[in-house]
C-alpha cells in the first residue's frame, strides 16, 4: 500500500507523486486523466486529500521558510513547512500559532486548505483569518498572490478550498505573542448537557482555550456526561519545555482490539478518573493541545479496515436538543467513539467561501469501521444534521452524500468556478456526482 | 563551508548548524536555490549566510571560491561535500560519454576540490572535512557500478587523505549513506529501508562532532555491507545485484 493515504484509511487509494521541491520552478501540468490535488501530510480523515488513479502533489520538501520577523510575530514559508516545524521555531522566542487544530503534524497549506480550527476558535476564528497573504500556482503556471485586498476571490476560495483551487506554494501568517511556552489549565467533569452549556459560557468570556471530551456511550440521566477543559498561556512558569519522547504504533492492529467493551471501559475509566475535582495543572501546551501526537501513527489501533471521523456544526439555537438526538442515536447503536469532542464555535467569520466552521456548537466523534452499520448510523446522523441546518466537516469525511454535501455547502457552485481546470479530489468526485 | 549546499541532505545538515553562532558558506550550482536555501537557514536562526555559485561539471576555480568563503568566515572549520548525481546506468553502458561525465562529477572533480581543501586544512592543523560518499562505494553491482565506482573511488581517495592529515589535527570523515528519500533518488519505491535525509543529517553531525571516520548512515547499513562483502565474489557475481 502507497504511504499516501489518509489518516482514517478510508478508502485506501493509489496516485503517481510528484514532489517538488522549489518554491521557484515551475511545473509541467501535463496529466490528463484525474487531474492534480496538493497532499500535505494526509492527516484529514477521508478522501478530501485523495485522488484516486491521478497525481498527487506531495508538498514535504517545500518546507523552507522565507523570513520570520521576531518582533512582528508575521512568519513567510512554503506551504509544505509543518506547524510543528512553525513551533520548534517562535515558541522560543515568544510567538505562538493564532490558531491550531489537534495535531502539530499538519503543513501549512493543509491548514489553509482545510480552513482548520481549534480551542480558540470562540475568540479567534480559523486558521484562515490569519493567513495575510499565500501564492497561489495554478495549472496554467499563473502565480496569484492573494491576500484580503488583493485577488480576494481567490483568497476566499483557496482558504477551506479543499485544494481544489491550485496548490499553495508559500504564506504568510500572523503569529500570537505568548508570555511562555506553558499553559495553565483546569478540568472540569460535567454531568450533563445543560451543564456544559453553562460551562461553556462561563468559560469563554474568560478563558482562550476550552473543548470538552464527552462519554458517548453513556445513557439515561448520564448522557451527555463529560469532561470540560480550559486552559490558556501563562506566564508563571517560564522554563523552557523538554523534547519528549513519542511511542509508534509500528503497525496496524488487530480490528478487535477497539470493540465496544474497550472503548466503553476506556470511556467510563476517563471520566470516573477525573470527576471527583477542578483539576488545576500547569504545563507544557504541547500535553494540552496535541495530547495525540505522543503516539506516532495511533490510528494503526483502529487496524486495517481504518476508521471514520464524523465531525458536524449545528446552530447554537436548539443546539442542546440537537447535541442529545446525535448523542442519544449513538448510544443507542452502541457504536462508541474513542474520543468525542464537543465545543461551542464562535462568532469570527472565516475569509474562507467554503470554510466548515461556524457559530454554532461542533460535535466530532471516531467510529471503527464495521461496514454498513457504521455508514447507517452516520447517515443517521446526517439527516438530524441536515434537518437543523448543520453541516459536516469535509476534511473528515469519507462518507456523505452529494446531496447532504450540497445541503450543507450551497455555495458549492459559485465556489466551483474558482476550482483549477487541472484539478480534482476523491472527494469532490463523490460528493458532486449527479444521482 | 557547504559544497552542494542544495542537496536534500546538505540542506538538514545546515539547518542542525542554524545557530546564532554559526556562520556558514554554501556553495552550490544554482542561484536561485541557493537564494532560497540562505533565507531558510536565516528565517532558522543561522547567524550568517554567504554563498557563491559554482557548476562543478566544467573546470572552474575553486581556489577563488575557498578564498570568498575563507574571507567570510574567517577561517573554516568544517566543511561539507554534498553534490552528487545518481547516472543511469543502462546509458552509462552504452556510452563511455555518460561514463566519464558521471566519473567526472561524481569522482574526479570532488577530488579536484579536495585537493585544494586538504592543503588549506593542512595548513590550518585543525577542522573536519566531510564527504558524503555512498555505501555503493563499497561493492561493484550491475545495477549501479558507474556510480558505485566513483563513490568507491572517493572513499579510498579519502581514506589516503586521512591517512595524510591525522597527524595534522585535521578530521577527515567517510560519509556512507544508504537509501535516503532525496530527489536524487525520486524514481525508487520507497521501503522501510529507506531514511529521511534529516535522520541523516543529525548522525552526520554527531559524526562531525565526534570527529569519527566513517559513518554508515542509518547504522545498520554498517551490518548490511558486512554482510554483502563477505558474499564470495564466486556466488555474488551470479547475483541479480
Ligand atoms: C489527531 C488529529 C486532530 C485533528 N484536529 C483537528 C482540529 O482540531 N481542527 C481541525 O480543523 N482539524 C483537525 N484535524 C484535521 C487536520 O487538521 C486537517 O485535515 C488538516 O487540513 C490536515 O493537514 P495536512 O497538511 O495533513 O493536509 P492533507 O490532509 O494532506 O490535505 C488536506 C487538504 O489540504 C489540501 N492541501 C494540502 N497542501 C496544500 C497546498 N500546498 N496547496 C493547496 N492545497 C493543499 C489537500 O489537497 C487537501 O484538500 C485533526 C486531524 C488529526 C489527525
Ligand atoms: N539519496 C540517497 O539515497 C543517497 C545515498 C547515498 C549517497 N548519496 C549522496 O548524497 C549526496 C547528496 O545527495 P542527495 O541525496 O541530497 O540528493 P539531491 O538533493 O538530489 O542533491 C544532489 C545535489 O548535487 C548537486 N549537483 C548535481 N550536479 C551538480 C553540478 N554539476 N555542480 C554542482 N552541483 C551539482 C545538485 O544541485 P542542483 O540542486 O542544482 O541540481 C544537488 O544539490 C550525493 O553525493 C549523493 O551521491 C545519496
Amino acid at each position: 500500500m502507497s504511504k499516501y493515504q489518509s489518516w482514517g484509511n478510508i478508502p485506501v487509494s493509489h496516485h503517481s507523486i510528484i514532489q517538488p521541491a522549489w518554491r521557484n520552478l515551475n511545473i509541467e501540468f501535463n496529466e490528463t486523466g484525474a487531474g492534480y490535488l496538493p497532499y500535505g501530510l494526509g492527516r484529514s480523515y477521508g478522501d478530501s486529500c485523495l485522488n484516486d488513479g491521478g497525481v498527487l502533489f506531495v508538498t514535504s520538501s517545500l518546507d523552507h521558510f522565507i523570513q520570520f520577523d521576531s518582533n512582528t510575530g508575521i512568519i513567510r514559508c512554503e506551504a509544505g513547512v509543518t506547524l510543528a516545524e512553525i513551533l520548534d521555531l517562535v515558541v522560543p522566542q515568544g510567538w505562538f500559532l493564532p490558531v491550531t487544530p489537534g495535531t502539530k503534524f499538519v503543513t501549512v497549506g493543509g491548514a489553509i486548505a482545510n480552513d482548520v480550527h481549534g480551542k480558540n476558535h470562540h475568540s479567534a476564528g480559523t486558521f484562515g483569518c490569519h493567513v495575510t497573504e499565500f501564492e497561489l500556482l495554478r495549472s496554467s503556471g499563473e502565480r496569484i498572490i492573494c491576500t484580503t485586498e488583493k485577488n480576494t476571490e481567490f483568497y476566499k476560495a483557496t482558504i477551506g478550498g479543499l485544494g481544489l483551487t491550485g496548490l499553495i506554494i508559500s504564506a504568510e501568517i500572523q503569529l500570537k505573542k505568548i508570555p511562555g511556552p506553558k499553559v495553565i489549565s483546569e478540568t472540569i467533569a460535567f454531568a450533563n448537557l445543560a451543564e456544559f452549556f453553562s460551562l461553556s459560557d462561563e468559560s469563554d468570556d474568560k478563558w482562550e482555550y476550552t473543548v470538552s471530551w464527552i462519554d458517548c456511550l453513556a445513557t439515561g440521566a448520564s448522557l451527555g456526561r463529560g469532561l470540560f477543559m480550559r486552559g490558556q498561556h501563562t506566564d508563571q512558569d517560564t522554563t523552557p519545555c523538554k523534547e519528549k519522547r513519542t511511542v509508534s504504533v509500528p503497525m496496524n492492529l488487530p480490528n478487535v482490539l477497539l470493540n465496544k467493551h474497550t472503548i466503553n471501559a476506556f470511556n467510563k475509566l476517563y471520566f470516573y478518573k477525573n470527576q471527583k475535582k477542578v483539576n488545576q495543572n500547569i504545563g507544557c501546551y504541547e500535553p494540552f493541545f496535541y495530547p495525540l501526537d505522543g503516539i506516532c501513527h495511533w490510528n494503526r489501533m483502529y487496524g486495517k479496515r481504518g476508521f471514520y471521523q464524523y465531525q458536524c456544526v449545528v446552530p447554537l439555537d436548539d443546539g442542546a436538543y440537537i447535541t442529545e438526538q446525535l448523542l442519544s442515536t449513538i448510544s443507542k447503536s452502541k457504536m462508541g467513539s474513542f474520543l468525542s469532542v464537543l465545543k461551542k464555535f464562535g462568532d469570527v467569520e472565516s475569509p474562507g467561501m467554503m470554510s466548515f466552521p461556524r457559530k454554532g456548537v461542533t460535535l466530532a466523534l471516531d467510529f471503527a469501521n464495521q461496514g454498513s452499520k457504521t455508514l447507517q448510523l452516520m447517515d443517521e446522523l446526517d439527516r438530524i444534521v441536515v434537518e437543523a441546518s448543520g453541516a459536516v466537516y469535509p476534511a473528515k469525511d469519507a462518507r456523505m452524500s452529494a446531496q447532504s454535501f450540497q445541503h450543507y455547502y450551497p455555495q458549492w457552485q459559485t465556489f466551483s468556478e474558482y476550482i483549477d481546470p487541472k484539478f480534482s479530489s476523491s472527494f469532490w468526485c463523490r460528493v458532486t456526482a449527479a444521482d | 563551508m557547504i559544497i552542494g549546499a542544495t542537496s536534500a541532505i546538505a540542506q538538514e545538515v545546515a539547518r542542525q548548524y542554524a545557530s546564532p553562532g554559526c556562520q556558514l558558506f554554501l556553495v552550490a550550482r544554482d542561484e536561485s536555490k541557493l537564494d532560497i536555501v540562505k533565507a531558510d537557514l536565516l528565517s532558522r536562526g543561522a547567524g550568517n549566510v554567504a554563498t557563491a555559485c559554482m557548476d562543478f561539471s566544467v573546470a572552474s576555480d575553486f581556489n577563488t571560491v575557498l578564498d570568498n568563503a575563507n574571507a567570510f568566515l574567517g577561517s573554516i572549520d568544517t566543511v561539507l561535500i554534498a553534490y552528487g548525481t545518481l547516472p543511469d546506468q543502462v546509458a552509462c553502458a552504452e556510452s563511455s560519454d555518460e561514463t566519464l561525465k558521471a566519473l567526472n562529477l561524481n569522482l574526479v572533480s570532488v577530488i579536484s576540490v579536495l585537493t585544494v581543501l586538504g592543503n588549506y586544512f593542512e595548513k590550518q592543523q585543525s577542522g573536519t572535512i566531510a564527504v558524503i560518499s555512498s555505501v555503493a562505494g563499497d561493492r561493484g553491482r550491475q545495477s549501479n557500478y558507474v556510480y558505485g565506482a566513483a563513490k568507491g573511488g572517493l572513499s579510498i581517495f579519502l581514506q589516503g587523505l586521512r591517512n595524510r592529515l591525522a597527524t595534522k589535527g585535521v578530521n577527515v570523515l567517510t560519509i556512507k549513506p544508504g537509501f535516503v528519500d532525496t530527489p536524487m533518488t525520486k524514481a525508487f519505491d520507497k521501503g522501510p529501508l529507506w531514511a529521511s535525509p534529516k535522520t541523516v543529517a543529525k548522525s552526520i553531525v554527531k559524526a562531525i562532532e565526534k570527529n569519527k571516520d566513517t559513518l554508515y548512515v542509518p547504522w545498520f547499513w554498517f551490518w548490511i555491507m558486512l554482510i554483502i562483502k563477505f558474499i564470495p565474489e564466486k556466488i555474488f557475481k551470479r547475483m541479480s545485484l
